[in-house]
């Protein structure tokens, strides 16, 4: 080593050459790392992998004794039964219409009561945003029974209404989007309202443009969270004509209903593909919204 | 509700300046758009959080089972919460549930979130990603993953771990094993959250710290126990309440995997509410078990306001 790199001091071009092969540093330890924890990451994505490569499985495979990893023929049989034998594409379409609808509406009705709490300054807003943010902490499955009596004496079980309007505004997305409208400087809609702009449009053509970060976030959140949420769905509808893709293939694995384990598969990968479509193309604002929605 | 009292104790004004246009309208109308505002989220919030709430404590004195007559019953419900031994057993599995769940999660995520954010890894933002990913996949689904991965006649883990000299047989099936099993799948399922969140703590620390302490000959693991466990504490205390309301909720992958059983081994309280509620229609029962679990969260919130609720303020402004 020392001996290299006193030659390299001499004017000669060869040993020149061997001490530029230093600089770029790919040390051994970092290699060894990155090594290391793919091998980690890999194991702890396993249940990810086995639900990509069974769901191109044949049957005769995924029964198969010893069992393999990867499919020795690929085949979609799996993605044809599915929707063949089972109303799945129903299922998608309901999975669609509840979680883009609540999302939709939450959107809505959040930033504007959001709007009123940040921007609107009047009595008893003090006491508004503490009773919203202590409701936030009421778990969902605590009030399960009286908000099923509610929407069952509106005649609203196994509807889109029922399952849809009760989720229509929530108190995490009004505080969040609070916070957010706080952040935001309070010129613009002083600006804007000093040309005559009522309180709606404001809120409508100032306030919102500026706020679309945060309401992706609290739009890809709540569209996660109800598109696998399995209770909610469980609870109101008993026909399988509205049950979404998590409620369906619950359903149809749990007692009485058994499907082979490769369709299922080819199922879960269904249920799983729009999210993680929708997560990889926003990922890093969404991570970072999750890391500050937890502390700040 | 709200607005209602908003508008009851309507603060003195001043009569109308001279010269305004007609401010008694004026006020009228500015409470009208707070109204119009607030009108849509509130009626939901009123009708689908804060009535059932009332609701559901009122029903938990109750016998109601959805049919005919409901009888006020006192304390019976909670009497039978607190007597009745599956009931009791229920409760009992939630909390070994929390016990487990919750340090498992936390480490997991920690060790992970310090590699991740380690500059001696390269490809950081794509193991980010990818370790995140489970966080969006079902709790559901998750467990269909791993059912069949455990299964004892085609489970590949079952197989590669017997290769190795394992054998633990059909986990859903024993009573010891189901819930460790049902534990694991959620904590698969949600590390990724945990684990971003104490990325965000992470980065939160000052980089000087770090200077310092190597200046003063700290290695990683004096590093790590002098400066990052004490400047994590916060995030962890956080991360803590959050795991273990997560905790007391659980149902999804115990409903798909075990249905409480081997033996009610698995039975939680979510579990539990649901079956007598939606199953056995015993609403009163139900509500009051509704409502153990709402005091438990409720306090366990509490603990998490009282601890962060000043320091939330500190940094918004």
């Amino acid at each position: 080593m020392t001996s290299t790199l006193s030659r390299a001091a001499l004017p000669t071009p060869a040993p020149t050459r061997t001490v530029r092969r230093r600089p770029p540093r790919i040390s051994l330890t970092r290699a060894l790392y990155f090594v290391g924890f793919l091998v980690v990451t890999t194991a702890i994505m396993l249940p990810v992998i086995i639900i990509v490569l069974t769901a191109f499985k044949p049957a005769s495979e995924v029964n198969a004794f010893p069992p393999t990893l990867t499919p020795t023929q690929w085949t979609l049989d799996n993605f044809r039964a599915i929707f063949s034998e089972l109303p799945f594409a129903r299922l998608i379409g309901n999975s669609f219409v509840f979680a883009g609808g609540v999302t939709l509406f939450a959107l809505v009705f959040d930033s504007l009561a959001a709007y009123a709490l940040a921007r609107l300054d009047f009595r008893g807003s003090k006491v508004l945003l503490i009773v919203i943010i202590a409701s936030l902490m009421i778990p969902f499955q605590a009030t399960l029974i009286p908000i099923y009596q509610l929407v069952s004496d509106l005649g609203w079980v196994n509807t889109f209404a029922g399952l849809i309007l009760p989720r229509a505004a929530d108190a995490f997305g009004i505080f969040f989007l609070r916070q957010f409208f706080l952040s935001l400087p309070r010129d613009l809609d002083n600006a804007a309202r000093i040309d005559g702009a009522s309180e709606f449009r404001v809120f409508w053509s100032v306030v919102l443009p500026n706020a679309i970060p945060a309401l992706l976030t609290l739009g890809i959140f709540t569209f996660v969270n109800n598109w696998n949420d399995l209770l909610w769905p469980l609870v109101f509808t008993t026909e399988s004509d509205h049950g979404t893709i998590t409620s369906g293939l619950t359903l149809l694995t749990g007692p009485g209903g058994i499907i082979p384990q490769g369709v299922m598969m080819a199922g879960a990968l269904i249920a799983v593909l729009p999210l993680a479509i929708l997560f990889l193309l926003v990922q890093r604002r969404f991570i970072e919204s999750v890391a500050s929605s937890g502390l700040k | 509700m709200t607005t209602s009292s908003l508008q009851r104790r309507r603060p003195w004004r001043p009569p109308g300046q001279l010269g305004g246009r007609r401010p008694l309208n004026d006020g009228f109308r500015r409470r009208a758009v707070v109204v119009g505002f607030l009108a849509p989220a509130l009626i939901i919030l009123t009708a689908f959080v804060g009535w059932p709430m009332f609701s559901a404590l009122r029903l938990s004195f109750t016998d109601a089972s959805g049919f005919g007559q409901e009888t006020w019953v006192g304390l019976e419900n909670y009497a039978r919460v607190f007597t009745d031994p599956s009931i009791l057993q229920s409760i009992g599995n939630t909390a070994l549930y929390a016990v487990l769940f919750t340090p498992v999660a936390l480490i997991v995520a920690l060790v992970l979130a310090l590699a991740v954010n380690s500059p001696q890894l390269p490809f950081r933002g794509f193991f980010r990603t990818t370790l995140f990913l489970p966080f969006i996949v079902s709790l559901a689904v998750a467990a269909f993953a791993w059912s069949y991965l455990l299964d004892p006649q085609i489970g590949l883990l079952n197989y590669w771990l017997q290769a190795v000299g394992i054998r633990i047989g059909n986990v859903l099936e024993d009573p010891a094993l189901a819930m460790p099993t049902v534990v694991l799948v959620a904590v698969w399922k949600s590390f990724g959250f945990y684990m971003v969140i104490f990325l965000a703590g992470l980065q939160d620390i000052p980089k000087s710290l770090y200077e310092a302490a190597s200046l003063d000959g700290a290695n990683g693991w004096r590093r790590f126990t002098n400066v990052t466990f004490p400047m994590l504490s916060n995030t962890m205390a956080f991360v803590v309440v959050i795991a273990l309301i997560a905790a007391l909720q659980a149902f999804d992958q115990i409903y798909v995997l075990t249905g409480g059983g081997p033996y009610r081994s698995t039975q939680t309280i979510v579990m539990e509410i649901y079956q007598s509620g939606f199953k056995d229609l015993e609403l009163g029962f139900a509500s009051a078990l509704s409502y153990v679990l709402l005091v438990a969260t409720l306090l366990l919130s509490l603990v998490q306001f009282l601890f962060f609720g000043r320091r939330g303020e500190d940094t918004s402004s």
